[in-house]
């Protein structure tokens, strides 16, 4: 870990103008050139932090490359075996009210193996958050077909494209959470520029801020890029996201019980 | 502690024993023949303050029990054997991220949908493992409803004390039968977990529950001190022995059936025949030097279980060759009763089985 000298650097001349949350670990990340985990990460941790929750947050962490972000969020951290974060996220917050718990999972995690476990979560209203990242593959298995594959996309494991007859069509997961009772918001962000990424972070901390008011659950899904499983440099990644990801994954805000009270599940945090 | 005496339901007393013993919550999924549990907990969790969650699955149950157990809170979750088999996965992270979870297995029929009727027939997945890996929960087998209610107390506690997963394995007939039991209310050591639990890491360094170790030789290191606990849990076994001292025959047999032995072993002591039962309690660790202690020379072994022959092979493990151990398997689907045992052990004291 290389530490910066701050008070030298000002004496030169130099302006602090960023600086990494606290809750970050300044620690090298294993992630791909390219992936958008890191940004993720960070979008997370800061959005702990504006909020106030670091002290009083378990994380749950799923299978999947992201496996590890317990190396760099300096949170409790209890790790969920593949699919099931959102099980075990419920029963953290059954145990600990008072803590805020939030899961942070891949597409073949939540969206395939995980489904009953994340659905009936959401529908129960549990007073949880996720951060869902979907880059449209299994990625630390190294690229097979995810239940959020685009049609037509090649992997590992549907060589000639995904079949939309055979294979099905990809799950949307945020519209299909927006449509269950006992969540209040439900939003898909990307984090290809700037401007996406200050809106991630907005539905980041809308997402949360569900949970510390206790009005339901909160779910994000994050479209992310997946360099290395694409068979891409990071910027083809990044504008495939652009053009290939988000006109079948729509972004937006898919449900916001602070717009709409009538979609409120509950008047508190139980 | 203060006492009372109840009428129970052995799925009663696993609820009211839980309860005693400070478990504030309970995941759970319906499953004959232990639908009680759940029933009862719905609305006795509440009048105490906890949780009760009806899950999604067995596998939402498990996985809610490994996250409250990671907060350090006593919690269970129940189900009969196809439940449980969906639960192993959970029950591997548990053990291998050593966390406190209690199961509850009122065992059925296998395999399969097997039937809704008792049977030991889980046994090798209760005390081998169960799931993947190289783990052991550590396992009781109650006999009586008052168990029942003592297993759960003892369960939390030994759950807590060695950071492992406890099975209680009993079955549709205990689940089923009705007892007066004496309930207590033992004290509860508040501070067992507070070095390792989940909290929020507040004014301490952030803290980690994992059973991934990829690093190059922790996994081995992780399992090593595993196995040392093992090990080092062997003189928590317990074996409960009646009319043993003379016995010309020692009848093995674990839970229900191991009752239903005492009662077909009383009969034939009192027409003269030198029969004794031994029953152990702890099914992991296995009572393997009190039974060794029972092998004297002249002195045979039958083993009883409602299963196709399981423990046979940890008794016979235990004795190493020290005495001739035979078995009579009563084959799950059909309700034991003592009258059958008594041709199998005359025929094991002729040494004919």
């Amino acid at each position: 870990m290389t530490s910066i000298n701050l008070a030298a650097l000002q004496q030169e001349g130099y302006t602090e103008v960023a600086t990494l949350p606290e809750v970050l670990a300044d620690r090298p990340m294993h992630y791909c050139p390219g992936c958008h985990h890191g940004i993720a990460h960070r979008l997370v941790a800061e959005a702990l932090e504006e909020l106030g929750q670091v002290e009083r947050t378990i994380c749950v962490s799923s299978i999947g490359c992201s496996v590890f972000i317990y190396n760099y969020m300096h949170l409790d951290t209890v790790e969920a075996p593949h699919g099931r974060a959102a099980a075990v996220a419920t029963g953290v917050k059954r145990a600990r009210p008072d803590a805020f718990v939030f899961t942070y999972q891949g597409d073949g995690d939540l969206a395939s193996i995980g489904l009953a476990e994340s659905m009936h979560c959401a529908n129960r209203g549990e007073k949880l958050s996720i951060v869902f990242i979907n880059n449209t593959v299994y990625g630390m298995t190294g690229g097979q077909m995810a239940p959020t594959t685009l049609p037509g996309q090649k992997t590992t494991t549907s060589p000639g494209g995904r079949c939309a007859s055979t294979e099905g069509l990809p799950l949307k997961m945020a519209e299909i959470m927006a449509g269950l009772g006992g969540v209040a918001y439900s939003a898909r962000v990307a984090t290809t520029s700037l401007k996406r990424i200050v809106e991630a972070k907005k539905a980041i901390k809308a997402a949360f801020q569900c949970q510390i008011d206790g009005r339901g659950f909160g779910f994000v899904e994050l479209l992310s890029a997946c360099p290395t499983n694409w068979r891409m440099t990071p910027l083809q990644a990044n504008e495939r996201v652009e053009k290939e990801l988000i006109p079948y994954f729509p972004l937006g805000v898919f449900k916001d019980d602070a717009n709409d009270p009538a979609c409120s599940v509950s008047g508190g945090d139980s | 502690m203060t006492a009372s005496r109840k009428f129970l339901k052995g799925n009663e007393a696993v609820v009211y024993g839980a309860l005693a013993a400070g478990c504030r919550c309970y995941f759970g999924y319906p499953i004959t023949p232990q639908n009680d549990i759940p029933e009862l907990m719905s609305s006795e969790m509440v009048k105490v303050g906890g949780q009760f969650v009806q899950a999604e699955s067995e596998v939402g149950a498990a996985n809610m029990l490994l996250g409250a157990a990671a907060c350090g809170v006593r919690a269970f979750t129940s189900s009969s054997s196809p439940g449980v088999s969906l639960m192993q996965e959970a029950i591997s992270y548990m053990a291998g991220s050593e966390l406190p979870g209690v199961i509850v297995n009122m065992a059925r029929g296998g395999p399969g949908l097997g039937d809704i009727g008792s049977s030991q027939g889980d046994y090798f997945q209760a005390v081998k493992g169960g799931g993947h890996g190289d783990y052991r929960c550590y396992v009781l087998a109650p006999a009586t409803c008052q168990e029942a209610y003592d297993h759960m107390i003892e369960a939390f506690d030994v759950a807590y004390a060695w950071r492992v997963p406890v099975l209680v394995l009993g079955d549709a007939i205990l689940g089923q039968m009705k007892e007066p039991v004496t309930t207590w209310t033992p004290d509860v050591n508040a501070d067992a977990g507070k070095d390792w639990r989940l909290e929020g890491a507040s004014g301490r360094p952030e803290r980690l529950l994992k059973s991934l170790f990829l690093e190059d030789g922790a996994l081995a290191g992780h399992n090593a001190k595993l196995q040392t606990r093992y090990r080092d849990m062997q003189p928590l076994s317990r074996l409960e022995t009646v009319g043993v001292d003379d016995a010309e025959l020692v009848i093995v047999a674990f839970g229900t059936i191991g009752r239903i032995a005492r009662s077909a072993a009383s009969q034939l002591r009192k027409q003269g025949h030198k029969v004794g039962v031994a029953r152990p309690v702890t099914l992991f660790p296995f009572p393997v030097a009190q039974l060794q202690a029972l092998a004297v020379p002249g002195r045979r072994f039958l083993t009883i279980e409602q299963n196709c022959g399981q423990m046979v092979e940890d008794v016979r493990l235990a004795l190493a060759g020290k005495a001739e151990v035979a078995f009579h398997g009563h084959l799950p689907g059909n309700l034991p009763n003592p009258d059958e045992f008594i041709q199998p052990i005359l025929d094991a004291l002729a040494a004919k089985a």
